[in-house]
């Protein structure tokens, strides 16, 4: 096992063993005290409780928590494809939500879809300079020459940049989706659940591949995902949620050092990480898991 | 896999499209006073051109004039209910045995090679042939003019069961027939298991669509070549020029074809009590 | 492939289909002792009428008027299918995006469309001058009533992420119409064009034979007043070929614009 993980790590680090880039100056989130309740046809359920977050400029948040605990609601009122029954959401001082303002999305905070959300009916380049044509930010030549820029520089997407999406495997799909939010300069990046349907090796190249996205353009990144080894491996810091109501029930910092390498995980500072993380989590699993079978009896 | 159906629930019921099957008075659609404004608007609209004769509106009647013509001279009409009772006839028999003679064809068409390569080429050729076309040669071929109208009625809904079904069988996945091979089913049981619920589906579509066809054509065939029935109320209504019956027979043909969808919505449900929501 | 077309079983057994449906035929009404068939025109009179430079009931593909009354039928039919593209598409659009727009539109719809569109046919004589564009009308209603719903099916079956994915891209309005509403809902738009000439050419055939003077339902319904057998059945074929070929012509239209669906799934055409 060592061995593959290890000639993987040298396949795809192999190419950019570049440093750090700088901390941006944009991109500080805060989340204060949001609650979210969905009251449709008389039956109230709080999907989020009081939840507060704070992400500094080029942060990589992970949110972990059971299915259905919130961390998708979360993310929608982040990205503004919903609204907050209670508290604030603020970006680099800016109100992005709050209870009385409609939900407002933006190219300032782009979203990467769980099962992707790449225009099938467009080629791989036209949706990457989609976001920039719309907004009338660049000019068509300005935006192809830094579509196939960007796309060289993922890992030679630019190779399959005539091709229509579907004909893509979903890691490049995945990949291009996340090129296609960098190519507007977001000051977040939220992913959600992007490697959900993939097998381990897709899912461990895919990390490498992010990792080194981060590195290179950093941002900020809210990652939600229900794998508590990937967000443990990806982040700087972890937030496990509960379920119903949606609470943040503690948050693990991770000092790993970057750049991370799958050998990473064998490291006992991983390993005691993941072992704090698993106990917060694994009575929350149970008590979801128990109801869950309440419920369905 | 813990809380995904609640989730879901709650997702879907956000976008407001999820109805729970058991609570079944809420799949009553809301009172929907825009749509309900809209139609009052559209017979105001009606009643004041005729009145203030507007263009192509010179010799249609109001619809109070309609209804008033309904009340005192149709609604004890035995004539009346006996054309409702006529074209009922006809579209029962015609689709009862489209459906008869079309999923048996289906099915076939969809499992045997042989018989497929034979025969859906000529089906094929037949198929783009508008039903109504088939009324000449329909008279001359039936002895009385009856059955002539419902032979039409029967064409119209024949071919979209037989493709409905068609297709359906050609689409089951192989895996469910692998599945049940390995299970040792025997080839009954893989038709009673496998191929008939996967049809039923395709089945329902083609009687929706049919039910919507059949009634179509037997008030063509009525109005063209029949001396009872709605089809006919309405064109006599036209002969004589009396306007409000015209339109009294399109209410009452209106109201009979969705009287029909609603039996057939509901046979459809009970056929496949699996899908909750459509 | 295409040097071993003999070989090819499929095409064997579809000429032996096409053949025994011809044999059937013409020994149903041939040889058959029963009254009914022996009325019908034996497949050998009708081929013989239709290709034939003197035909013994005035229509064959030598004759001028066999064209007029296509032409007419082909002119009624591609008018009213235009019409209703040029209308359902917007309005089944604009009821898929707008949910207040919607209300009001399907009300309306669902209070008209029961009606079955030949039902229409006297009260369009009525409203209408002159009984061309009574029929055609009729033949534009049940096109229009097949392209909105179809539409309008379209649009609500676009994946919502895709329209957050707009939004979240920065999408005005009318980017979103033009990048995700129209080619989402393109697939579905174009099965409803399918069915909506379908439907077309359905009652075209009828509102031409109960009220019209030239066209292919005419001309059906004409010689069967006029003892013209054979006639019957070559209007008959002539109606099942240009309403083929019609919803071909739409089949190959749709791949066009939807290159991307058949590079990505392999649909063929």
């Amino acid at each position: 096992m060592t061995a593959k993980l290890h000639v993987l790590s040298s396949e795809t680090n192999g190419e950019s063993q570049a440093a750090m880039a700088p901390r941006p100056k944009e991109g500080h989130l805060s989340i204060e005290n949001v609650s979210k309740t969905y009251d449709p046809e008389g039956a109230r359920v709080v999907a989020l409780h009081n939840c507060s977050v704070e992400i500094a400029p080029g942060d990589f948040l992970a949110i972990v928590g059971p299915s259905g605990c919130g961390k998708s609601t979360l993310m929608n009122i982040i990205a503004g494809f919903d609204n907050v029954t209670e508290g604030r959401v603020l970006l680099d001082g800016q109100l992005l939500a709050t209870p009385t303002s409609p939900p407002k999305p933006g190219s300032d905070r782009v979203v990467v879809f769980q099962n992707g959300a790449l225009f099938p009916w467009k080629t791989v380049l036209e949706n990457v300079m989609y976001g920039p044509l719309v907004q009338h930010k660049m000019t068509r030549a300005e935006a192809e020459e830094r579509a196939m820029d960007l796309l060289a520089k993922c890992g030679g997407l630019d190779k399959v940049a005539a091709s229509y999406p579907p004909q893509l495997s979903s890691g490049m799909q995945r990949r291009v989706e996340i090129v296609r939010a960098l190519i507007n300069e977001p000051k977040i990046l939220l992913l959600d659940e992007p490697f959900r349907a993939m097998d381990t090796v897709s899912k461990t190249t895919m990390h490498q591949h992010l990792l080194q996205m981060y590195r290179t353009c950093r941002k900020t990144i809210v990652f939600i995902t229900h794998d508590l080894e990937e967000a443990i491996y990806l982040a700087d810091k972890v937030i496990v949620m509960t379920s119903r109501p949606g609470t943040i029930k503690s948050t693990i910092i991770v000092n790993l050092p970057r750049p991370r390498t799958p050998e990473m995980m064998l490291s006992t500072d991983y390993l005691a990480l993941k072992a704090q993380a698993i106990a917060s989590v694994h009575e929350e699993a149970k008590k979801a898991f128990e109801r869950g079978e309440r419920e369905h009896a | 896999m813990l809380k995904e159906g609640a989730m879901k629930a709650v997702e879907a019921s956000v976008n407001n499209s999820v109805v729970d099957p058991l609570k079944w008075h809420r799949r009553l659609p809301k009172l929907n006073w825009r749509g309900g404004f809209a139609v009052g608007a559209f017979l105001i609209a009606w009643h004041f051109l005729v009145l203030l004769k507007a263009p192509g509106f010179k010799e249609i009647s109001s619809p109070v004039e309609v209804l008033q013509t309904f009340i005192n001279q149709y609604l004890g009409n035995p004539n009346y209910w006996n054309s409702w009772v006529a074209s009922f006839k006809r579209v029962i028999y015609g689709f009862v045995l489209a459906q008869v003679l079309g999923i048996p064809l289906g099915l076939l068409l969809g499992t045997r090679d042989t018989f497929h390569k034979l025969v859906y080429p000529v089906i094929e050729i037949l198929r783009p042939i508008p039903p109504l076309a088939w009324v000449p040669i329909s008279i001359l071929f039936w002895p009385t003019t009856e059955l002539s109208i419902i032979f039409i009625t029967f064409i119209g809904a024949f071919f979209i069961i037989v493709i409905n079904v068609h297709d359906a069988v050609r689409n089951i996945k192989k895996e469910h027939y692998w599945l049940a091979l390995s299970l040792g089913a025997s080839s009954g049981q893989v038709f009673r298991r496998i191929m008939v619920p996967s049809v039923i589906p395709s089945i329902a579509v083609g009687m929706t669509l049919g039910i919507a066809v059949t009634w179509n054509v037997v008030i063509a065939a009525e109005m063209i070549a029949s001396d009872s029935g709605l089809g006919r109320l309405t064109w006599e209504g036209y002969v004589s020029h009396t306007v409000p019956v015209v339109i009294i027979g399109m209410i009452s043909i209106g109201l009979a074809g969705y009287l029909s969808t609603i039996v057939v919505d509901y046979a459809e449900k009970k056929m496949m009590p699996w899908r909750t929501t459509r | 492939m295409e040097a071993s077309w003999w070989k090819n079983r499929k095409f064997w057994l579809m000429w032996a289909g096409y053949t025994g449906a011809v044999v059937l035929w013409y020994a149903s009404v041939k040889w058959l002792p029963i009254e009914s068939f022996n009325r019908l025109p034996d497949p050998w009179t009708v081929v013989w009428e239709w290709f034939n430079p003197n035909p013994a009931f005035g229509i064959s593909i030598f004759t001028p008027n066999y064209y007029v009354h296509i032409l007419y039928s082909v002119y009624r039919a591609t008018s009213a299918f235009a019409l209703a593209v040029l209308l359902g598409v917007p309005l089944g659009i604009l009821m898929g995006w707008n949910r207040t727009f919607n209300a009001y539109a399907s009300a309306l719809v669902g209070f008209l469309r029961p009606v079955p569109p030949l039902a229409w046919v006297p009260l369009a004589i009525l409203i209408f001058p002159g009984i061309e564009i009574a029929v055609i009308f009729v033949t534009f209603l049940v096109a229009f009533f097949a392209t909105v719903m179809n539409t309008y099916v379209g649009v609500k079956s676009i994946d919502p992420d895709y329209f957050r994915a707009a939004a979240s891209l920065g999408s005005k309005p009318r980017d979103v119409l033009r990048h995700v509403i129209i080619p989402g809902a393109l697939p579905n738009i174009f099965t409803g064009l399918q069915i909506a000439m379908g439907a077309a050419w359905f009652s075209l055939a009828a509102g031409e034979m109960i009220a019209a003077q030239y066209g292919l339902g005419f001309l059906i319904f004409e010689a069967y007043n006029l003892i013209q057998f054979p006639t019957i059945v070559i209007g008959m074929a002539t109606l099942g070929i240009a309403g083929f070929i019609s919803s071909a012509g739409i089949r190959v239209m749709g791949n066009r614009l939807m290159r991307w669906r058949e590079q990505s799934f392999g649909l063929k055409g």
